[in-house]
Order: structure tokens, then sequence, then C-alpha cells
């Protein structure tokens, strides 16, 4: 990401990760969104997240549907396959791209509209089926393109850059995704990287579908006095849970151990490590997390974090059965039952 | 007319009661006896309790429409007996359940009435109320084979087969079709004058629906993922796809499966889902109906001007709306042809029996993946739910897919040049495309909105037009790619007749009997679009024009219209749309009735 054309040099000195790529490798197209945009700065850490993990750029495909949110795939990781597809649909396309190769990386972005209005089936689906997915939701409760409607994100008595306020309740992501399943539910603000990169890392190496909402204030159209999604409310509101250190399985054994911490095992092997502030919550219980998130709302609170996970899930491939090659890479002769077979089957047709 | 395997007859029942079984064994028995048969199932959109009728059509000469008169007629459901018994040709017979009297006002004189009490003998013969609704069906099955002289052999032959691993069943069953077949040879002069006779016309056919042989062909195709929202009558495509992937894609060992099928929440996610699979390399599919494309129409045009393959089936039903689902029609030759708002033009195919639907799955992906973008396979009701005898299916075992343009890693490592997703280089409006996860040089952003020829995000108008251009130069150009013409030419003919899909069989009937009549008619049958020059060429050459189609606003003439230089006025529409199979009498009836108006010929 950057919103600003930096020259195309890259200073000898950046730190390389592990396939010799600087962070500069992972970014992409100059951002046209505003200046200030939280989404930049998701964009950032996404880029961060990748580099950090060694993803080779073209074995991550990227997803979005339209809206402000949905064009940030362009603005990182330009060596990655993208695909900007239509409004709210980004789920399926993903579950087709992931139907047919289950061995890229795949990372959808998308926003409250796109996400909780005209996608909200799509959403919802793509969580029971477990899609294998990083899905982030860029929420900042506001129609950016179309220039300031409120969004089904928007908290009641939210007021627009006009000064009317919203009378419709909320769809709380989080809520939803936890009350439909999702394998892994986090969190957190585009003003915290610190806690939002070891989320994103996690969540892409979750198997299954992995949601991450992030408030993301629209400096355009929701960042006034009254809203409820601006930069200055949700620094004020902001309750973060158990702050997260994403440990992958290279450094396993040099990790330190710490009486205070929480430990998830990912499938690969991979640990999740929970520094714990509050002793008595367990991010793997599901209904303890939504109870959580639901308590500091009632008190205006907005709880941040890796909020659950359940690594023990069976992701879309999973439940199918599907061959572990990916179908894409299954050569022809695999597929065809061929001639012979075509007139044995026809007996049975008579 | 009628005469020995010369003749038409049906049963009228009610759906749930187990009918469509014993219908279908009446069928395939004729098949067996080595006789041309079509049958046609004229079902309710409902799972028990309305009518439901079975209309099975024996021809020597092979004929497979729908007939236009019934010599016989078994009616088994009072709620209809009205229509049934008007139904009956005059000079021919009526079958009725005699456990009943049947309305006086309902008797005609000019037909025979033979009541066999069918309710009465299973409520004698056997035990509980369902057991004696089903084989109701098969006591008016032996009737039947003592009236029309159906080889019995035959009959227990497919009974025996049927319920190999149910002996109590078959026994019952046997009962059954003994009891129908003895009362209706001690009762009545068995056979009629119209019957069965055993023929050697069928050895090298089978019968088979046309979504059964679709879903064959998108496993031959090599298609891995396929996605779909239930709706008639598209439904049995996907599950014959599943059936066949359990068979022939499944790994013994493991059982991995070498295909993913998803049962999507919508048509829109189902569009999606296929246009996914299809951009990351995957030859994907759905299978749909006319609602389902109106939901799909935004995907497509992304999957058009993105240039993503995919093949959509549409197994056409009698629209506007919900229309009337089990019912046929070709409503959606114009949604299809250019579906999605903006500037779209699609490869169409229409396949006018099963055989073709199992041979036009593998050319449509070929064309979609050459191509690059959406293909239409246009079935229908009447081809894709009912059972057909066709010529049996062979498969070219050296048969490659074409992939069409789509660079490797070995090729992209040594790309000396930018790779650009939608730079025409070798002039047939076809750029190279590549796929995620391939090679870092081939990574490029997909997108629906306006993009130049590198793949660039613009709104610069020249930029704009030079894409959509070549796309319009692409899809023209794939006019000499997609199935052509047929052509049944005749001696001497002025008239020409032009249709399309499952009209087909009604329409080369009709050009028989209208040369016996002193009529001789060329017959073009339309199997693509866009159309290439012959079809323009074939209008212009006759100067009276039929178009024969199943829907209202006679769309394929509307096609026709647009898309070539002759003028509408040129081309004489023959309509039929209420949602039955064509007959051939009514192509007949519409060419005799304006050749005598003497406007033509």
């Amino acid at each position: 990401m950057t919103s600003i054309l930096k020259p195309p040099v890259i200073h000898p000195s950046l730190p390389k990760n592990a396939l010799g790529l600087t962070r500069r490798d992972y970014e992409g197209a100059m951002s046209t969104l505003c200046a200030g945009c939280g989404h930049d700065s998701v964009t950032a850490a996404l880029v961060q997240a990748f580099w950090e993990l060694d993803v080779p750029p073209h074995r991550a495909a990227k997803m979005s549907g339209i809206g402000c949110s949905s064009k940030t795939t362009a603005y990182f990781m330009r060596q990655s396959h993208g695909f900007n597809g239509v409004h709210g649909r980004m789920p399926s396309l993903a579950t087709g791209a992931n139907a047919a190769n289950r061995d890229l990386v795949y990372v959808g972005v998308s926003g409250d509209g796109d996400s909780l209005s005209i996608g909200l089936g799509q959403l919802c689906h793509a969580i029971r089926r477990s899609v294998n997915l990083l899905y982030v939701l860029e929420n900042n409760g506001v129609y950016g393109l179309t220039k300031g409607q409120f969004s089904a994100s928007a908290d009641v008595g939210s007021t627009s850059k006009k000064g009317e306020a919203n009378e419709q309740p909320p769809i709380d992501p989080v809520l939803l995704a936890l009350s439909l399943g999702a394998t892994f539910v986090g969190r957190s603000f585009s003003g915290d990287k610190a806690q939002l990169v070891p989320i994103l890392k996690a969540a892409l190496r979750h198997r299954g579908f992995a949601f991450v909402d992030v408030i993301s204030p629209c400096v355009s159209f929701n960042d006034h006095v009254g809203s409820t999604k601006s930069y200055r409310y949700t620094r004020e509101h902001y309750e973060s849970l158990a702050p997260v250190d994403f440990v992958p399985v290279r450094q396993e054994i040099t990790a330190a151990q710490d009486a205070a911490v929480t430990t998830v095992r990912m499938h690969d092997g991979s640990l999740v490590r929970f520094r714990k502030t509050d002793d008595t919550y367990d991010p793997t219980d599901r209904d303890a997390a939504y109870a959580h998130v639901r308590k500091h709302q009632e008190v205006g609170e907005i709880v941040t974090g890796l909020l659950y996970i359940d690594e023990d899930a069976r992701d879309l491939h999973a439940l199918n059965h599907t061959a572990t090659t990916p179908l894409v890479d299954l050569p022809y002769a695999d597929l065809c039952p061929g001639n012979t077979a075509l007139q044995a089957l026809q007996d049975e047709y008579r | 007319m009628s005469g020995v395997n010369d003749f038409a007859f049906k049963m009228a029942t009610v759906n749930g009661t187990g009918s469509a079984s014993a219908n279908g064994l009446l069928m395939q028995a004729i098949f067996r006896m080595g006789i041309p048969v079509s049958g046609k199932n004229i079902f309710p959109s409902n799972i028990q309790g309305l009518p439901t009728w079975y209309e099975i059509r024996v021809s020597r000469d092979g004929y497979t429409a729908r007939p236009e008169a019934v010599d016989l007629v078994v009616a088994l459901n009072t709620g209809t007996y009205a229509q049934d018994v008007a139904a009956v040709r005059p000079g021919g017979y009526l079958v009725y359940d005699g456990s009943w009297p049947l309305d006086g006002e309902l008797l005609r004189d000019d037909i025979t009435i033979l009541p066999v009490p069918f309710g009465q003998m299973c409520v004698e013969a056997f035990e509980g109320d369902r057991t004696r609704t089903l084989l109701r069906n098969i006591v008016y099955t032996g009737t039947l084979s003592a009236l029309l002289d159906i080889d019995m052999a035959v009959i227990e032959e497919m009974l025996k087969e049927k319920f190999a691993k149910k002996k109590s069943l078959l026994d019952a069953n046997f009962k059954a079709i003994e009891m129908g077949y003895e009362y209706a040879r001690k009762q009545f002069s068995c056979p009629l004058p119209f019957h069965l006779k055993k023929m050697d016309a069928t050895g090298g056919s089978i019968v088979i629906d046309g979504n059964t042989a679709a879903a064959l062909g998108c496993v031959y195709a090599g298609a891995t993922v396929g996605a779909w929202y239930p709706i008639t009558p598209s439904t049995s495509l996907m599950e014959a796809y599943k059936d066949f992937c359990e068979r022939f894609r499944v790994d013994r060992e493991t059982g991995e499966k070498k295909y993913a099928l998803i049962q999507a929440e919508d048509e829109l996610a189902a569009a999606g889902m296929i246009i996914g699979a299809g951009w990351a390399g995957a030859r994907s599919f759905t299978s749909t109906a006319g609602p389902g494309i109106s939901l799909m129409e935004e995907f497509i045009g992304l999957a058009y001007y993105a240039e993503v393959p995919a093949v959509f089936f549409d197994i056409q039903r009698t629209g506007p709306s919900t229309g009337m689902p089990t019912r046929t029609q070709q409503g959606d030759i114009l949604a299809t042809a250019y579906a999605s708002h903006g500037d779209t033009k699609h490869l169409c195919l229409y396949p006018s029996d099963p055989r073709e639907c199992f041979y036009m799955a593998s050319e449509a992906f070929d064309l979609a993946e050459r191509y690059q973008t959406p293909v239409f396979v246009l079935s229908d009701l009447d081809i894709g739910m009912n059972d057909w005898v066709v010529p049996r299916l062979t498969w070219d075992d050296a048969y490659v897919p074409d992939r069409g343009k789509v660079l490797s890693a070995q090729a992209l490592e040594q790309m000396t040049t930018k790779f650009s997703r939608y730079l025409d280089v070798d002039g047939d409006g076809i750029a190279a495309r590549t796929l995620p996860g391939v090679h870092p040089k081939g990574a490029y952003f997909t997108r629906g909105s306006g993009h130049d020829k590198y793949g660039t995000y613009t709104e610069d108008a020249a930029a704009y037009q030079e894409v959509v251009d070549r796309l319009a130069r692409k899809i023209n150009g794939a006019a000499r790619a997609v199935p052509a013409p047929e052509f049944h030419l005749q001696k001497g003919a002025e008239v020409g007749i032009v249709s399309i899909g499952g009209c087909h069989a009604a329409v080369l009937e009709a050009t028989h009997r209208l040369k016996a009549q002193g009529i001789p008619a060329d017959y073009m049958r339309i199997r693509a679009f866009p159309f290439d020059t012959p079809v323009e060429d074939f209008l212009r050459r006759h100067k009276t024009v039929f178009v024969v189609e199943q829907n209202r606003d006679a769309q394929l003439r509307a096609l026709l219209t647009l898309e070539t230089g002759v003028v509408r006025d040129h081309m004489i529409p023959v309509l039929d749309y209420g949602g039955l199979p064509l007959t051939a009498q009514r192509v007949v009836d519409a060419v005799v009735q304006h050749v005598h108006q003497g406007t033509a010929v």
C-alpha cells in the first residue's frame, strides 16, 4: 500500500523475509482512497502479515466485491492474482476459486455495505461452508463511494455527516460470525497495527473461514463528532482483549513460555498465544466469546482481539473429501472415464 | 391411421401414487421389443395429489414428437375423467377403473369403453392402502400388456431387474401384472387393432433423458466444479453429475473426490462459484432454468467482460416469472443471447435431444475456454426430463480438452515483455490468460470495472472502447467455431423452415408429411449462436421462410432479424407456447394454411 507514488527503488538495507523479499515486494498499486482512510492502514497490515509469513505473493489470491474496501486488493501484493467481482458476491467467487485450487492462500477484503447488506447471504453461507479464506471486513458504518449513506453496521444514534441519526439497529458482524459457526473470529482497529497484524497472521494460517472485522474509519463521511465509527470514538471505546502473538512453526522452539499466556496450537503446528488480561476469558469457548462481546457492547465498549478460534474444525475440502491435489492440477486422463466405460454404462440404459 | 407399431396411448393418474415408474416400465418394455417409442411425462409442480399424464407414442418409422391423437386412454384419475374421455380419438378406446361407475354424462358412443375393476382387484388381493395404490399401476400395466400385446417375458425380465433384491415385492408385482393381464384376456378381445409387434429397430440405441446425458457429457469433458441451486427442470442434471462422479471420480483407496459439487444458497452464488472456479482454471458449470438465469445476469456480465470461462445449462421451462415450472418452452433464447446489462453477447448451443446434450457439453467447455467467456447450453424440460430413445453415445478417446490460450509457468518464465491480460497479440480477438498460483509474472487484476488492454483500471473513452470492440470481434468470430446448422433439404423446395432445439423431432416429421402433401420444404435446424453466414444464406435463398419455435414472442425470429440482414417480415412465425412438447401437425397446419392463402410458393 501507498497513498503516494513511491520510487521503484528498494533500499538494500530493507529487511528480507525467508523468501528474500522485502515488504516493498508485497505492496501493490498506489491507493486511490482518501488520505487518512482506515483502509490504507489495513492494507499496510496485510502487507506486513503476508511478508512476515513468507507467503510467496503469486501463491496468494485476492478476492473482493465492490466499494472502497474492495478496491484495496489492488493496493497490496502486485504479484498476486486479484479478482474484483460484483457487489456483495466475493464469497461465491472465493468459494469457487478455492474449490478449484485449494493450495492458494485466499484473502477476501470486503466492507460493511458489501458484507452486511447486499452480500449478507453470501457471507453467511461462506461461513457455513467453512471456505478456507481470510475474510477481512473493513467496517466504517457508511457508504463511501455513494457519499455518506448509513450502512447496516451503523449504530443506533450514530449521526451522519449531515446530522441525521440512525434509528435502525445494526448488524454486528462479529456476533453474526460467532452465531453462524465461524471457526476464527477477530475484531480489530485499523489504528492498532500491533494488534491487527498478529490477528491477520493467525487468520491466514487458520484452516477454514477466518473472519476479521476491522473498524476502519471513513475520514470523508464518518469521522465527525456524533459518529460511532470515527477514529476518536473508536479509541475512546476500545477494549483490547488478550493481546495476541502469532508464532510460526519454525519459531516454536525459541518462543518463551509464560504463565500468563494461553496457547492455541494451529493445524500446521504454529501457535497463537494470548497474553491474558482477563483470567476468565477462554478464546475456544464460543458462547463465552459471544457473551463477552455483548456484555461490553451494552456499556458502549468495542471489544477487540482474537475473540474465538477452533482449530479442530473441518474446512470445505475436508467436508467434501476433495482430492488433496488441487482439482486444477488433476490430469484430464484422471477425469475422463473413457469410451470403454461409456459403453459398459450404457448397457444399463435400456 | 393407427396400426401395428404405430399408435399412441396415455395414462391419466394422480401424482405421488407411483404411476411414474409403471409408465416408465411400459415405455422401456416397448423399447426392449425393438420398437421405436417415446414417452412424455406431463406432470404438475407438486409432490402428491394433482393430475399427471404420461403419453407414449409408438412409431415404427421412428417419429418421436408428441402425438396429436391418442388411440387409447387409461383414465385412473376421477378428477380429470371429463378431459381424459374427451381426449380419445373417435374410434379409440378408454380404459377406466370400473370399481366405480363412470358418470353417464361422460359416456361416448364413438369410442369403446373398457372398464377394469383395478381398485377392487387390489383391495381383494393386497393388504395396506399404500401397497394397493402402488400395485394398481402394475395391474394396469398388465392390462395394457394384454390389450397391446406387450411381450410378458420382457415385462417379467424388467421386474426381476428392478426388484432383484426385494423378493417379496417381486412376487406382489408378478401377481399384480398377472391379474391385470388375465382380466383383459378374459373380458376383452385382445389385442386391440393397434398393437405391438417385435421389431429390430432399437438395438443400437439407449433410453436416456437429456439431463442425464448432459451430466455425463460434463464428466467426460473433465468438468471438476459444479455449483447450482435446485430448480425444476434442471435439478436432475446436477444429481446425475453427482451419481456419475461417485462412480467414476472417487479414488477407491482413499475415498478422495476428483470433483467439487456445491449446492449454493441461490443462483447468484452458483454463478459466482463457477466463475471463481473458471478463473482459477477448473472446468466449471451450473444447471438452472429461466428464473436462475435472471438471477445470474450480473455475474454473467462480469464473466463476459472480465473474460472468464463458465458453462451454463439452461433447462428451459415456461416463463415469465415462476410460470409453469413443469411445462416446457423455449422462452430464454433472447435472455441468454444478450444476458446482463450493457453490451454483451454470448455463445449459445441448442441441443435437440439427449444425445446432443452429451456431445454439446464437451463442445461448450471447449468453446468457453477457447473464447474465455460464458457459454449457454439451452435444453428444455422435454429434452431434459423425458426419456428419449437415441443412438448409443460414443466417446473419442483421442479427445484433448481445448483449454484455450493459457500461459504455462514455463511460457511466463521465458517472457521478456510484461504480461498484459487483455492484449490481442495475434489478432484473433482472444488474449492469453494466466491462472493464479502459476508464476509471479502472470499476476494481473481481474475486474468488472472499466479496464484497458493491459488490465489496468480506466475511465478513458478510447482505452475502454478498444477492449469492448475486441470483445465484439472475439464473440462474432466464434460464429465459425460453434456447431453449424443442420440442413435437411428437399428437391424443388421453395419453402424454408427454420427451427431450434426441442422442436426438431416435430419439424422433421412435419417436413415428411408436407412432402407427402406436395409441399417440399427445406429445413434448417439452428444449433448455435452467434449465427454464421450459412444461416443468413438459407433465409435469403427461400421465398417463404417459417420460423418454428416454442415461445410467444418469436424470439428466434427476433434474434435472426437482429443478427442477420434479413428483414423481419420475410420470416413467418410458427409459435407454440402452451407448455407441451410440439406436435408435427401444428407445423404442418401452419405451413399448409399459409400456402393455401396463396401468399407463398
